[in-house]
């Protein structure tokens, strides 16, 4: 048997090499995989132990408005009522949303199919400096400027989920545009060309083609806004007031899950009903993220199969 | 309504959109800048912060940021790399690699306070890693790795498969291939990727809060020693950075000057985050240029 | 499209030294088989022309001989090289690549000077003598005929050359490997006729000194260059005859079809 004939039946330098590489991908890959599943395990039985350990009723939790973990009401429960908190972050999410979602779209249509030219130079490097604004940033502008104008407005402290609104307003806005520009993209070019030749204005074809066709990545950039903003802390937390109030109007102090958690946790010991409570605030955080994520997916699977028939 | 004239005023409205978008944050830009680089002096840059007088600097915050940014990189470059490459080149499309994409999803969409508390559950008490710089720096991995891994899988997606081929038909073996020939050729999106996510690591505050802690000890920066707790390097010591900073000032502290140390440390991290995204931009051109054409 | 009797056919035993012979090779994506049972022999230091309609398999055939179909396609039968099953999982695929190069239907130089896409592959196999790299360097050039152009700017990006000089280097990267059988895969169809006929030549000066193997679908170039061709028709082999014969006397009626230009 000649050499190369032995060669071509040894292993050699090459196979160890991608068996190696495979290794080192597999470990990384494995990683991630086991660093999702730990932050679900952690925060999940963190999460319940105020259920399963400090026997609180989930649905009072979930329902009631006091939070006073540290007292127990006339009838020796513990009062740990969230839904000032669950009101408050679903409140400045979905105001955030609708605020920032016209001009999110008025900013993509204009970079796709207006001046998709110059107009989109332009304002790419626009969107992207927002992102890149970090949001402790926007909380001290929003505690500078916003605070100060809304008091000046409406009075009493100017903390509450219109200040909230007005911050998250922008730091949602560069991500629903520039997915909304994805979208918009992908909306095949002989539809605008099909709808332009039968006479249809430009407006027309925007609004009844491409917006249309386009409708289920736009929910999803609008999904992924309020991901966003649902799960930003330190921004909201600067301008919400953090008073654990059920709030009556848009201009008095609130808190959100995230503030009050960023606020409390450091305060409170680990295993008692306080502190218990408080990571019962970020499994809502964590399970909301999952739903957002879930509809993200639903929408994405209804996207394919509208540009399938 | 006449559809042209619908038309026309559709048309203005967008374009008062636009405006509005773009004064927003020429606005925002102005008023950080304007605000803060005049506080921005040799003496703020270069001087301790102090708690209940007037007058502190941020030089250990901008330090640890530094510090902590590059720790980050380094434990999240080569997992995201690892990562990015099964993806790219070893994801087989069946029911693991969705459930693998799912996980990084999930991941990417945790709101980063979620991800700070779960390394204060599992750095700072369970491993007992204290607040230190690096529980900060593995937390900020955990939210730095999702969106690291996409961008390099992408960028390793947009290198021909003709090259891939290339390489193997010449007997290499996949690893080589990778690392020697696609790696390289995809490496100005790989390291715009790695500049634009060290701005947002730089910036980000509510994951460190409970891990690298919100308290600049007094340390020595010429004790080289990295095992000293008084080293500047010692990782093991707590380090508030920058965004956490202008957050604490902002919230909890009495210093009387705090607007202007918060508009003056916006201003820096405004400005370390600019350029960042221009260093992006030119670096990844360049070595694109540098690879493609020869003269 | 006429349909054939694919059981029709004609294939030659050819009494020589074989480079790399095919025994019952079949291939299949998924459930959509591409290549049924194919068993061809391939005289050393001759060219082969594997002709046939797009969709006909011939490229896919050829992939296989050097197992570039790995991970891509299940390839089932014998591939005969030295006396070795190379189709045999077992078999060191990178060892085989090393002695049966392949160059590809579009030119895929990689993103380093014209120096590197050469000397980079022999210096990961173990190649460090100056000397010898820079002299399998010339030779290689001089082989794929480029050797004259691009002397001069050796280290400039091999990005920044025509696409009929790529091809070329990536002829020559291929057979500084010193390799005894080339594959090409339709090497001319993304050039102009001037590279072309530079290719053609390149590759009759080359079987001097190894065997080709060469897909094309143009009938023109296969009669010119090769002394055997092979007429590959949906996934099966339908003829396999000495180029001459079988262009001026098909056996088969589906190869005298296509070569009249009914179809393809």
């Amino acid at each position: 048997m000649d050499d190369i004939q032995r060669k071509l039946q040894q292993n050699s330098k090459a196979t160890r090499e991608d068996r190696l590489g495979k290794v080192i991908c597999y470990t990384c890959i494995g990683f991630i995989i086991l660093l999702v599943a730990c932050i679900l395990y952690f925060i999940a039985s963190k999460g319940i132990a105020t259920f399963t350990k400090d026997h609180v009723n989930v649905w009072q939790f979930l329902t009631t408005s006091n939070w006073e973990p540290g007292n127990l009401d006339s009838k020796g429960h513990p009062m740990v009522g969230a839904l000032p908190m669950i009101v408050t972050s679903f409140s400045v999410t979905l105001l955030a949303a609708l605020v920032a979602t016209p001009f999110a779209l008025g900013v993509a249509i204009f970079m796709t199919e207006i001046s998709a030219k110059k107009g989109a130079k332009m304002l790419q490097p626009v969107i992207e400096l927002l992102v890149g604004i970090p949001s402790v940033v926007y909380g001290f502008i929003g505690l500078s400027l916003i605070v100060p104008f809304i008091r000046g407005i409406f009075g009493g402290t100017g903390f509450g989920i219109l200040s909230g609104t007005l911050v998250l307003f922008v730091m949602v806005l560069p991500t629903i545009t520039s997915l909304t520009v994805d979208s918009l993209k992908a909306v095949p070019m002989h539809y605008r060309q099909a709808s332009l030749a039968l006479g249809a204005t430009r407006w027309q074809t925007i609004y009844k083609v491409i917006l249309r066709s386009a409708t289920p990545g736009i929910l999803t950039a609008i999904i992924f806004g309020m991901a966003r903003a649902f799960g930003e802390a330190l921004a909201v937390q600067m301008v919400i007031g953090n008073a654990i109030l059920m709030p009556k109007n848009l201009v008095s102090p609130a808190s959100t899950l995230t503030s009050k958690l960023t606020t409390d946790i450091g305060n409170t010991v680990m295993g008692t009903l306080p502190n218990d409570a408080l990571w019962s605030l970020a499994l809502i955080l964590l399970l909301m993220s999952l739903v957002f994520n879930m509809i993200v997916r639903f929408l994405g699977k209804r996207g394919n199969i509208k540009n399938a028939s | 309504m006449h559809p042209k004239r619908t038309d026309k005023i559709a048309t203005g409205i967008i374009f008062c959109i636009v405006a509005t978008v773009v004064l927003i944050l020429a606005f925002l830009l102005g008023y950080i800048l304007m605000n803060g680089v005049p506080d921005i002096t040799w003496h703020f840059l270069t001087s301790q912060a102090q708690s209940f007088s007037a007058g502190g600097g941020i030089r250990d915050q901008l330090f640890n940021s530094l510090y902590l940014l590059i720790l980050t990189l380094i434990i999240s470059f080569p997992i995201a790399m690892g990562a990015g490459i099964y993806l790219a080149e070893y994801a087989k499309d069946n029911w693991i690699t969705d459930i693998i994409r799912t996980s990084i999803e999930v991941l990417s969409s945790l709101p980063s306070v979620v991800v700070g508390l779960f390394g204060y559950l599992l750095l700072v008490n369970q491993l007992n890693f204290g607040f230190s710089i690096l529980s900060g720096a593995i937390a900020l991995t955990f939210f730095n790795l999702p969106l690291l891994t996409r961008n390099i899988e992408e960028s390793l997606n947009s290198v021909p498969d003709l090259q891939k081929e290339a390489g193997t038909s010449l007997g290499l073996s996949d690893w080589k291939t990778i690392t020697k020939i696609i790696i390289p050729e995809a490496l100005p999106g790989i390291l715009t990727g790695v500049i634009l996510s060290s701005g947002r690591v730089f910036g980000e505050a509510a994951a460190l809060i409970y891990t690298a802690g919100q308290s600049a000890p007094t340390v020595s920066y010429t004790n080289w020693n990295i095992f000293s707790s008084s080293s500047f390097l010692n990782p093991m010591r707590p380090a508030e950075t920058l965004a956490v900073h202008i957050w604490k000032v902002n919230t909890e502290a009495v210093t009387p000057d705090a607007a202007a140390i918060s508009a003056g440390s916006s201003a820096v991290l405004i400005i370390v985050i600019l350029l960042f995204n221009l260093s992006a931009r030119f670096i990844g051109n360049r070595i694109y240029k540098k690879m493609t054409a020869a003269k | 499209m006429k349909t054939y009797d694919f059981n029709d056919n004609y294939i030659i035993d050819i009494d020589a030294e074989n480079a790399i012979e095919t025994d019952n090779v079949q291939v299949s994506y998924g459930k959509n088989q591409a290549i049924f049972d194919t068993s061809l022999e391939f005289p050393r230091f001759k060219i082969i022309s594997l002709i046939g309609a797009s969709g006909s398999g011939k490229s896919t055939y050829l992939r296989c001989l050097n197992r570039m179909n790995d991970k891509i396609a299940t390839v089932t039968g014998k591939i005969m090289y030295r006396n070795v099953d190379i189709n045999d999982p077992k078999t060191n695929v990178y060892e085989v690549r090393k002695h049966i190069g392949m160059v590809f239907q579009r030119p895929n130089p990689f993103a380093k000077s014209i120096r590197e896409n050469i000397q980079f592959a022999l210096k990961e196999n173990g190649i460090h003598d100056k000397n010898e790299l820079e002299e399998r360097l010339e030779l290689s050039l001089q082989d794929a005929a480029l050797w004259e152009e691009v002397k001069d700017e050796l280290d400039t990006s091999a990005l920044a050359l025509s696409g009929g000089q790529q091809q070329r280097l990536c002829i020559a990267r291929s057979i500084a490997m010193k390799p005894d059988i080339l594959l090409l895969d339709e090497p001319a169809s993304a050039l102009d006729p001037i590279s072309t006929s530079k290719i053609e030549d390149t590759v009759q000066l080359l079987s001097k000194n190894l065997t080709v193997i060469i897909v094309t679908h143009n009938m023109q170039q296969a009669s010119r260059i090769s002394d055997y061709t092979a007429f590959f028709h949906m996934g099966h082999i339908i003829e396999y005859n000495e180029t001459r014969k079988i262009f001026t006397n098909p056996k088969i009626k589906a190869t005298e079809d296509y070569i009249s230009g009914d179809f393809g």
